[in-house]
């Protein structure tokens, strides 16, 4: 079967615009240079690299794989004047639950991912580069490995890049379980042959990366954007989005919804609009209670939160987060208590046990929701979970921690009354008629 | 130990890809893709790969405690690799693990007798859009049911 949708009209495809038709065979790359593939790279190597880093900040592009960084800044750290050698990381750990794009990404276009990987390695002088693909995927290995074989066989990789003079060489890595690794530096360790516990920052990667040495780690996503933001301008790209948030992203519709699907949409388009008229609304004619608009790790929504553009700034001013762009529906019946306890095992699960907030916390905020799942915990447990989830947040190596405590707070204080109930002790704890408060003389 | 020649050369090509002295760098890889062949991260491969890369036994074992991928013992011959994390569970990922775990008779990480079928109840695959999910090794089945569960189960069962 194929897993690309056909397009819908609100839809503004560039990353996705060789598939005006689901189809089931990647774009290999007779097919990609037929249809203007590489031609960013052509442009590109006649550019002094700070050009290309400016048409990328210019580009207002941000990083697709949930922190949403932005992607010139990041390049723009890298010391192109260091002696030692410089390398590119291409995150396709693709694990955040809710999140699976770059999947279509690398399983449909992977000569588009390649070219972007270039670009970005010409721009901060790199000499080697890894696409570091969860090992589940193993499809998707397969593909941009064959994909990786025909950009060496015709001059795209290798010791002479297009006649450049310039050599880059580019492998695939596979991971082998763990969502941890998705953290960069988690990955890095792991790209390096050991666990992928995180390090401690500064130094960022792009001081000392991978094997200690400037790196550039970003998602498969973004690099994805950038040979259209070369071949057409930084401006052009940004125009297609908001102010500072620019360009266009997948979203990855799931859960309650009537079309669940990965779509291309321009940053800032309404969240409503995205689950109404792209998703066909929630399934089975039922109401909208929730939404998680980012990954499993971005706060939860209440429906009547949704009316907003969808965007890095507009969701971080509600407490919330565009994350990875996994926007996963809860309809009327969805049982928060239970989403609660399946995230929360999740993230136990998951925890590298590096740091003890993380590990600690992890594990106590799984076994106290698990008590509220079955009706069994108590109202204080969700003061526990509040203030245990606040001692997490910004106390941890990398951000699984945080990841782990903030749809917890999210969940307990917006649906606070509905948990309660399931304990049946709502009313048990409602005012008495007639009580007066206790004073202290 | 011998590997088949095709993963010798896939071997050969990894080690390239790490900077000189880095070729550690190609530990992990190599641990799946010997798994993949010989069904188990075994001592004579933990012993064959730590000899080519110069790594220590305690550093393979470190990263075989990590990575959820990696089994010292072999698993089924078809590994059923259920999710049941978000997306999944709101589309019927749990009722499928379970619907699987009563059809074969065993429990999570549990293993038929005759060493035809393991089950694992795993966390999000990134097939969210598709869900409920699941992989037998590494093959994707899409918007499973518990009646395609089984018709997979039983074209499995005569696949032997």
């Amino acid at each position: 079967m194929t897993l690309l949708a056909p397009p819908h009209p609100l839809e503004k495809r560039v990353l996705l615009r060789r598939f005006p038709e689901p189809r089931t065979e990647p774009v290999w790359i007779d097919e990609y240079l037929r249809t203007g593939g590489y031609e960013g790279l052509r442009k590109a190597l006649s550019m002094e690299p700070e050009q290309i880093v400016d048409e990328v900040k210019k580009s207002a592009l941000r990083g697709r794989g949930g922190a949403g960084f932005p992607t010139g800044m990041k390049w723009g750290f890298v010391d192109r004047k260091s002696p030692k050698p410089k390398y590119v990381v291409v995150n396709a750990d693709e694990g955040e639950p809710g999140t699976c794009k770059d999947r279509i990404l690398m399983g449909y276009d992977p000569h588009r991912l390649i070219e972007g990987v270039l670009i970005g390695g010409r721009a901060i002088g790199a000499c080697r580069g890894w696409v570091y693909i969860r090992g589940e995927y193993r499809e998707y290995i397969d593909i941009v490995d064959r994909a990786i074989e025909e950009a060496y066989a015709r001059g795209y990789l290798g010791s002479n890049v297009l006649g450049s003079g310039w050599e880059f060489h580019l492998a695939t890595h596979t991971g082998a379980g763990s969502y941890e690794c998705g953290e960069e530096t988690a990955l890095l360790e792991s790209l390096e042959g050991k666990r992928g516990n995180p390090r401690l920052k500064p130094p960022f990667p792009a001081t000392s990366g991978a094997f200690q040495c400037p790196t550039i780690v970003n998602n498969v996503e973004t690099f994805c954007a950038v040979p259209d933001i070369i071949l057409n301008g930084g401006e052009w790209y940004a125009s297609l989005g908001t102010p500072k948030n620019g360009g266009t992203r997948l979203v990855c519709l799931s859960g309650h919804i009537a079309r669940p699907g990965v779509y291309e949409v321009p940053l800032g388009m309404n969240m409503l609009a995205i689950l109404n008229e792209i998703g066909g609304g929630v399934w089975k004619g039922r109401k909208l209670k929730a939404v998680i608009p980012g990954g499993s790790s971005s706060p939860v929504l209440k429906a009547e939160e949704c009316d907003i553009p969808a965007d890095y700034d507009s969701l971080a001013r509600i407490g919330s987060m565009l994350g990875s762009g996994a926007t996963v529906v809860l309809d009327e019946t969805a049982d928060m208590a239970k989403v609660l306890a399946r995230l929360m095992k999740f993230y136990a699960h998951e925890s590298c046990g590096w740091c003890i907030p993380c590990r600690e916390g992890t594990t106590w905020l799984k076994k106290i929701s698990a008590r509220l799942e079955e009706g069994v915990g108590s109202e204080r447990d969700l003061a526990t979970i509040d203030q245990i989830s606040q001692n997490m947040l910004g106390r941890t190596f990398c951000p699984l921690g945080d990841a782990a405590a903030m749809p917890a707070m999210a969940i307990v204080r917006k649906f606070r009354d509905e948990i309660l109930e399931k304990l049946g002790r709502a009313e048990a704890f409602a005012p008495v008629p007639g009580a007066q408060p206790l004073v202290v003389l | 130990m011998t590997f088949s020649p095709e993963l010798e050369a896939r071997f050969a090509k990894m080690i390239a890809n790490y900077p000189p002295g880095r070729q550690k760098g190609a530990l992990i890889p190599m641990l799946l893709y010997a798994q993949d062949e010989v069904g188990a991260v075994t001592d004579e491969v933990i012993d064959e790969i730590g000899r080519r890369l110069k790594v220590s036994r305690v550093e393979i074992e470190e990263v075989l405690g990590y990575y959820t991928m990696l089994a010292r013992e072999p698993r089924g011959k078809h590994h059923l690799q259920i999710c049941t994390n978000i997306s999944c569970m709101l589309t019927g990922g749990e009722e499928l693990f379970e619907h699987a775990c009563r059809k074969l008779g065993v429990g999570n990480k549990g293993k038929t007798p005759d060493g035809q079928f393991s089950i694992e109840e795993v966390e999000c695959l990134g097939a969210c859009s598709w869900a409920p999910a699941m992989q037998v090794n590494y093959d994707f089945y899409y918007h499973m049911t518990p009646e395609k569960l089984d018709q997979l189960i039983d074209s499995l069962r005569k696949l032997q």
